[in-house]
């Protein structure tokens, strides 16, 4: 009775429930659910019960009838118990005792815990009020990270010291996943970097028949600054991030909280390995990347520029000294530095979830490569005070 | 009444070549409660994670409403399984979304509901297992317990035809553990659902089981099936009377 077809191709039915009153004897009036009461079908909605409603006399009995009920699903149950709450707040009761006895049941099994306690907590909260709380969690994510420099810093004491054991293993596992692993990416990216440098280079000192020129510029610009910093947001988008990423799932899976547990400090069990290994393998990966620079200027100038290899191998040797290397290599040092603690403390304060995780990790590439710069800023200042 | 809803035919389960169980045949049928028991890693969770799609069987067919699920297309098995709803060991809440979200993305999914409509849904789900007023609340910020029930108003979002229970029971207090199977036969009652059931729990397998099967760990298949009470008392095999009976063989 409540089916109907429609539609052009004839093969969708809509269904269809219905509302209808009759009255009962003596002096009652029962509502009477007809046809299939279902997600899909088009339902009569609590509005346009409660209007039906509204033309019976507030003192006459009202009663739920199903017997045209063809099929009922949870809708039904949310139906009859919004309407018996509006009708309660009426001062009218509902008779629900002719329903199907699933019905039934499902209302008194919802309406058995009311968990009067539990207050719904308002999440939007005003403008002011927001302004003012990203303004303490700003201050106190500033104040958070000092500790977490302050805690590492005391930890890696801790191991000097002999009061915590050095994890050998997990430090030679962690550089190897810094280090090596990390090679091909670094390679790649630094020739790249050797030829793009080369070419801006080129361009210019084409202009002055001082190609030869090409070299200095390119052993000069890689070992000074761009061996360093491309090798750190390499290391940054790959191992900080793994960093933040592996911390963080241990923190929403409780691993942290069991370590703690066996009275192991995690920041030496954990973070201590962790900034040791990438602190040795950024100056290393940055010595390669100098190197590999280096190949990536001598590819443009001997096979585009008309130099020789051995012009260009003498050139660069002549251009940069041992200072030019050292400097990069600090940067470098400072670089991993700089990764491994964003990586670790992003991972360490990482929220229980899973969306919590996502955004450690991708504030930990933020962080470090915002530190990245600014600290290769001071660092070039600074160099260039104390006249290296 | 008793038409097969859930059929087993000849099942091997195996991670590559390791084979945890072999030639399992049973059938579930309407609005059984059915049990998966055995001792532990004799293969429970893997049956019910064939049983619900997630693994396919490396022999032999399962059949939901008569529909093997590993020979018609994703899209069949799809609709299928979405009649079917399932509790995890831990709840398996996305931590991410709040109670209330959590119930509310099958709907929105698979119902063209209104958000209203959902949300009253969403609402009425979590206050059929007792969680009524915590739809705000986000899964890290509630007990062991209440992530349970929410994982089941979660697998009840869509009304289904088979409710799926991984150890329901494991990691409850006794009473809160009685309070779940009340629940399970109360949901079975008026929802009319068939249930399927792994546990260990002796109190709940007698309490809630009317069919079961019996998988052991050693021979890897399975030894006995039926009304666990029947078991009790008629079974004659010895491990499933000392499984029963916790290790102690009657007098």
């Amino acid at each position: 009775m409540g089916d109907e077809s429609v539609g052009p191709a004839g093969d969708r039915v809509v269904r269809v429930a219905e509302l209808a009153l009759t009255p009962f004897a003596p002096g009652g009036i029962s509502l009477r659910l007809r046809g299939r009461w279902t997600r899909e079908a088009r339902r009569p909605s609590l509005d346009e019960a409660l209007e039906i409603l509204a033309a019976v006399p507030r003192a006459m009995p009202v009663r739920l009838e199903a017997g045209a009920l063809e099929a009922w699903d949870s809708t039904l149950v949310v139906f009859v118990r919004d309407l018996q709450r509006r009708l309660r707040t009426q001062g009218r009761e509902l008779d629900v005792g002719a329903l199907p006895e699933g019905v039934r049941r499902l209302l008194s099994l919802a309406n058995e815990t009311e968990n009067a306690g539990v207050a719904k907590r308002n999440r939007r909260a005003g403008w002011l009020t927001r302004i003012g709380e990203q303004a303490i969690a700003f201050w106190n994510a500033a104040a958070d990270m000092l500790d977490f420099v302050g805690e590492t810093l005391l930890a890696i004491f801790s191991i000097l010291a002999r009061r915590n054991p050095m994890r050998w293993r997990e430090l030679a596992y962690q550089f190897l996943r810094a280090g090596p692993s990390a090679l091909p990416i670094v390679s790649l990216i630094s020739v790249l970097i050797g030829l793009v440098l080369a070419f801006v280079g080129a361009v210019q000192l084409r202009h002055f028949g001082a190609e030869i020129y090409i070299a200095d510029l390119v052993a000069l610009g890689m070992s000074r600054e761009m061996g360093a910093m491309m090798t750190a947001i390499i290391v940054a988008g790959r191992t900080g991030a793994s960093f933040a990423a592996e911390l963080g799932s241990m923190q929403a899976n409780e691993e942290i909280d069991a370590i703690r547990t066996f009275g192991i400090d995690p920041m030496s069990f954990l973070v201590a390995p962790r900034v040791l290994a990438l602190s040795l393998a950024m100056p290393l990966l940055t010595l390669y990347s100098d190197l590999l620079g280096m190949i990536g200027g001598a590819l443009v100038s001997c096979g585009m520029m008309g130099l020789s290899f051995p012009e260009y191998y003498n050139e660069s040797v002549a251009s940069v000294d041992l200072v030019d290397f050292a400097v990069g290599l600090l940067k470098g040092s400072v670089f991993g530095v700089l990764i491994a603690l964003a990586g670790c403390l992003r991972g360490m304060h990482s929220g229980r979830n899973s969306a919590a995780v996502g955004e450690a990790t991708t504030s930990a590439v933020v962080t470090s490569i915002v530190a990245i710069v600014v600290a290769d800023s001071i660092l070039t200042v600074l160099y260039d005070a104390l006249g290296w | 009444m008793t038409e097969a809803h859930i059929q087993v035919r000849d099942l091997t389960m195996a991670y590559g070549d390791f084979v945890i169980q072999h030639d399992l045949s049973f059938d579930v049928r309407r609005r059984d409660i059915f049990i998966i028991m055995g001792g532990s890693g004799c293969g429970k969770s893997t049956l019910l994670r064939h049983l619900v799609g997630l693994k396919s069987p490396a022999r032999g067919c399962v059949a939901i409403d008569g529909v093997d699920l590993w020979h018609v297309s994703q899209a069949e098995r799809d609709a299928v399984l979405r009649r079917t709803g399932m509790l995890f060991q831990s709840g398996a809440l996305w931590s991410a979304m709040t109670l209330a979200e959590n119930i509310a993305l099958p709907l929105e999914r698979y119902t063209s509901l209104s958000a209203a409509e959902i949300r009253d849904l969403a609402s009425l789900k979590l206050a059929l297992v007792g969680l009524a007023g915590f739809e705000d609340y986000y899964p890290s910020e509630i007990s062991g317990g209440m992530k349970k029930r929410a994982g089941l108003a979660r697998a009840i979002a869509l009304d289904p035809e088979i409710l799926f229970f991984d150890e329901p029971s494991a990691g409850l207090d006794p009473i809160s553990a009685k309070l779940l199977d009340d629940l399970i036969l109360e949901l079975r009652d008026s929802l009319g659902a068939t249930i399927v059931v792994v546990t260990h729990e002796l109190a709940s397998i007698f309490a809630i089981g009317n069919n079961s099967v019996f998988l052991d760990a050693e021979s890897r298949t399975m030894i006995a099936g039926g009304d666990p009470n029947e078991l009790l008392a008629h079974c004659d095999d010895e491990r499933v009377q000392r499984f029963l009976r916790r290790g102690e063989l009657p007098a």
